[in-house]
């Protein structure tokens, strides 16, 4: 962060001196003057570093640090190259392997060229995690992701394009790369990168630029809701094959059909800031994007009620009122056949659930489970924007995980409660509460929310999700 | 398969073109056979007479007066299993801004499940210069050709007896290739004699790019822009050599079919065939 505020800083003063000169009309600029060029080197890695400095391998927190090495007998008709042991899953100094390569000193100008090339090869078939470019560990402004690379056991070269090269005329993140050993069975392996760098190929062509994955999206939102938009890019290769990579929201340009409803910052994030519509639209390169928000802004947001229970007689799931319990997952997107998705949200502070895309979801918390044996009721707020479906049937199941406090093992026993359509007024906080009547409650771990009998409810929000004794 | 490889210096530029075609060209041509005389192997005839030319410069309809549609899905998709049904609707084949276009669509007419065009010249000739300067589309199962086809080919003298020669054939897969070929009896379908092209740094569906022939009694070379990659001659065919009579221009752009296979989720349409010009030369 620090250091590009300091470029900008850098960049307005120099815009000013221009300025001056300009208005002053009766002098021209000196022969003297040396316009600031910077390097518009392409190798990153040939048989050494190329023009990194000294200090420019930073690993991702949590991974192996020392996973990078120059390997002297291995190499791309050379004998260098770049190796990458990957730790094994139980690995004390690291479970994975990830770092960016960051220049030591300013950036490039990478503006002539269209793609980041490299060969590789590892001890396995494998697929890696992610690679790319852009990443410096201060806003990642210009931050590209291939994911899932296929390495084989021989040399093979890779093309990751450059979404739009004109904006990286100062960058310094050349390569990143994450591996993990999700794929081997928690074991270890070693890949290779060598000849890597930044090419003109010539044959990167026909840009399909897309955001939130080409879908027009209606949402339904909130003054002071912050919603950000991720978008691909996709190019077709001179082999014919369409190259998709993640990249940065910086890389395209947002427009707003209402700006007194909504409006996007050049880091993607869509802010609201009034009541009504507005659709969000994207070009990347002056191409238009595919895929759309638009949001529908009922204004200020309705909070649910502040929960004013003693804390000492609940155990709070989801709340910003109570210490919430450690918890797995607010979602567990389980395959195959849940379809929900989250859009989780702040507004005024408070944070709220969101589920879109809903057939059926699940809160676990089984490290530790809850014992609710001294709690004699659940309580859930639930708030349905837009229409209640006409069909609306919802059933919440509350699972005790038994001696085991695992999911499954035979020793689960359940207490399902049925709401019916009337509970609910559209746009407002209901409060769904009742008591817990199930015989073992001293391992709770998973509360299930789903529609049955073909009800169609999409979107709702959740607050306070808490279990208490009167 | 025998081909000869000829790298030369550049020949053909569209500004040679523009103005004074016949001295210009001539002058062009003279200075570079010139230089490649010593070779003994190659037989050269200068094409410099402008016989037949479409700069598509009238927007709107194509010029009757020298194509013809040619409509439906022919017997089998054109004897290759191709997908399309060729329309002469403005949608699949109009002129605008002095560029013919070519449009492959995607949408059920006429039992088909695409639409393009395939237009072919009234007048026919044998031997001569042919090219065309063409921006290509792109994707799987794309496969756009600028050919030419003797003009005898029917229930009389049947294909590939009446002859086939590819000036440029393209995989829309295969963005950086094309193909050059020529067919006739025992040397036709995949047995044709053919040689690709592939361009460095460089792909065919970005800028338009000239195709073309040289045409003599013993000879067919092959050039796109400035490089002549083949010459074929009658020693080159395992067959009799079908092409000393006249032959039409075909420019089609097909979807589907033998040659590409079929589109795939990702192929994207529409897709175009962009063709500044077709020009036909005699000695």
């Amino acid at each position: 962060m620090k250091n590009r505020k300091y470029i900008y800083l850098k960049n307005s003063f120099i815009l000013g001196l221009f300025f001056v000169a300009s208005v002053s009309c009766e002098r021209e600029v000196s022969d003297e003057v040396e316009f600031a060029t910077l390097p518009k080197t392409g190798e990153i890695f040939t048989d050494a570093p190329i023009g990194l400095g000294s200090n420019f391998y930073f690993p991702f927190e949590g991974s192996k640090a020392t996973a990078w090495t120059v390997d002297e007998n291995e190499g791309y008709k050379s004998n260098a190259s770049m190796r990458f042991d990957v730790p094994n899953a139980d690995d004390l100094g690291g479970n994975f392997a990830g770092a960016i390569f960051r220049i030591d000193g300013g950036g490039r100008d990478l503006t002539e060229f269209d793609a980041l090339t490299f060969w590789a090869k590892a001890s396995q078939g494998v697929s890696i995690g992610e690679m790319g470019f852009g990443t410096d560990f201060g806003e990642n402004k210009y931050q590209v992701t291939k994911s899932g690379i296929s390495l084989s056991t021989n040399w093979v070269k890779y093309i990751i394009p450059i979404p739009d090269a004109s904006k990286l005329f100062e960058e310094r993140g050349m390569f990143w790369y994450s591996a993990g050993t999700q794929n081997t069975g928690s074991f270890g392996y070693t890949f290779w990168i060598d000849e890597l760098k930044f090419e003109k190929l010539g044959t990167i062509a026909q840009p399909h630029p897309a955001i939130l994955g080409g879908v027009d999206k209606v949402q339904q939102t909130f003054t002071g809701t912050n919603i950000t938009i991720d978008g691909t890019q996709t190019f077709n290769l001179g082999s014919g094959i369409n190259q998709t990579v993640s990249v940065a929201p910086s890389y395209f340009t947002f427009s707003s059909t209402n700006v007194d409803v909504a409006r996007v910052s050049e880091l993607g994030i869509v802010s609201i800031v009034g009541s009504g519509t507005a659709k969000i639209t994207a070009t990347l390169d002056g191409v238009k994007a595919k895929g759309s928000l638009t949001v529908e802004s009922s204004g200020g947001f309705e909070l649910a009620p502040i929960p004013t229970r003693n804390p000492s007689n609940v155990i709070s799931i989801f709340s910003d009122t109570y210490n919430n319990v450690p918890v797995d997952f607010f979602n567990g997107y389980w395959e195959p056949f849940q379809t929900t998705k989250s859009a989780d949200f702040v507004a005024e502070g408070n944070h709220i659930l969101n589920y879109t895309d809903f057939n059926f979801v699940g809160n676990q918390f089984s490290n530790p489970t809850v014992d609710a044996s001294q709690k004699s009721n659940l309580h859930i707020n639930m708030y349905i924007p837009g229409e209640v479906p006409a069909n609306m049937d919802f059933l919440i199941t509350i699972v005790d995980f038994g001696h085991d406090k695992a999911d499954g093992g035979g020793d689960d026993t359940r207490q399902q409660v049925f709401f019916d359509k009337a509970k609910w007024v559209p746009n407002t906080w209901i409060t769904l509460e009742f008591p817990i009547t199930m015989t073992n409650k001293n391992n709770i771990g998973l509360i299930i929310y789903e529609n049955i009998n073909f009800s169609s409810l999409k979107n709702f929000y959740l607050d306070n999700i808490y279990f208490y004794s009167e | 398969m025998k081909t000869k490889i000829f790298k030369q210096n550049p020949i053909y530029r569209k500004g040679d073109f523009v103005l004074g075609i016949l001295s210009l060209t001539t002058l062009v041509l003279f200075s570079v056979f010139s230089s490649c005389s010593n070779d003994e192997t190659q037989t050269v005839a200068n094409f410099n007479e402008l016989v037949m030319q479409d700069e598509f410069d009238t927007d709107g309809a194509l010029n009757t007066a020298i194509w013809d549609y040619e409509i439906g899905t022919g017997e089998n998709g054109w004897g290759n299993n191709e997908l399309q049904y060729y329309t002469n609707r403005s949608e699949n084949v109009t002129v605008q801004n002095g560029i013919l276009i070519i449009t492959a669509k995607k949408e059920s007419f006429e039992g088909a499940s695409y639409t393009s065009a395939r237009i072919v010249t009234k007048g026919e000739q044998a031997y001569g210069r042919y090219e065309a300067r063409i921006r290509l589309p792109y994707g799987q199962g794309i496969w756009p050709a600028f050919w030419l086809l003797g003009a005898d080919c029917g229930p009389a003298v049947v294909w590939p007896q009446c002859g086939e020669i590819d000036i440029m054939e393209y995989r829309g897969q295969e963005p950086t290739t094309i193909h050059g070929s020529v067919h006739g009896n025992g040397f036709s379908g995949g047995n044709a004699i053919t040689k690709s092209y592939t361009l460095e740094n460089d792909r065919f569906d970005t800028g338009f790019h000239v195709f073309g022939i040289e045409w003599g009694p013993e000879y067919i070379n092959f050039y796109v822009d400035d490089v002549l990659y083949n010459q074929i001659t009658p020693a080159d065919v395992p067959g009799e050599w079908v092409f000393d009579h006249p032959f039409k221009i075909i420019i089609n752009l097909a979807v589907g079919g033998s040659f590409v296979g079929n589109p795939n989720s990702e192929t994207v349409f529409p897709q175009t065939m962009l063709v500044d010009y077709v020009r036909v030369y005699k000695q």
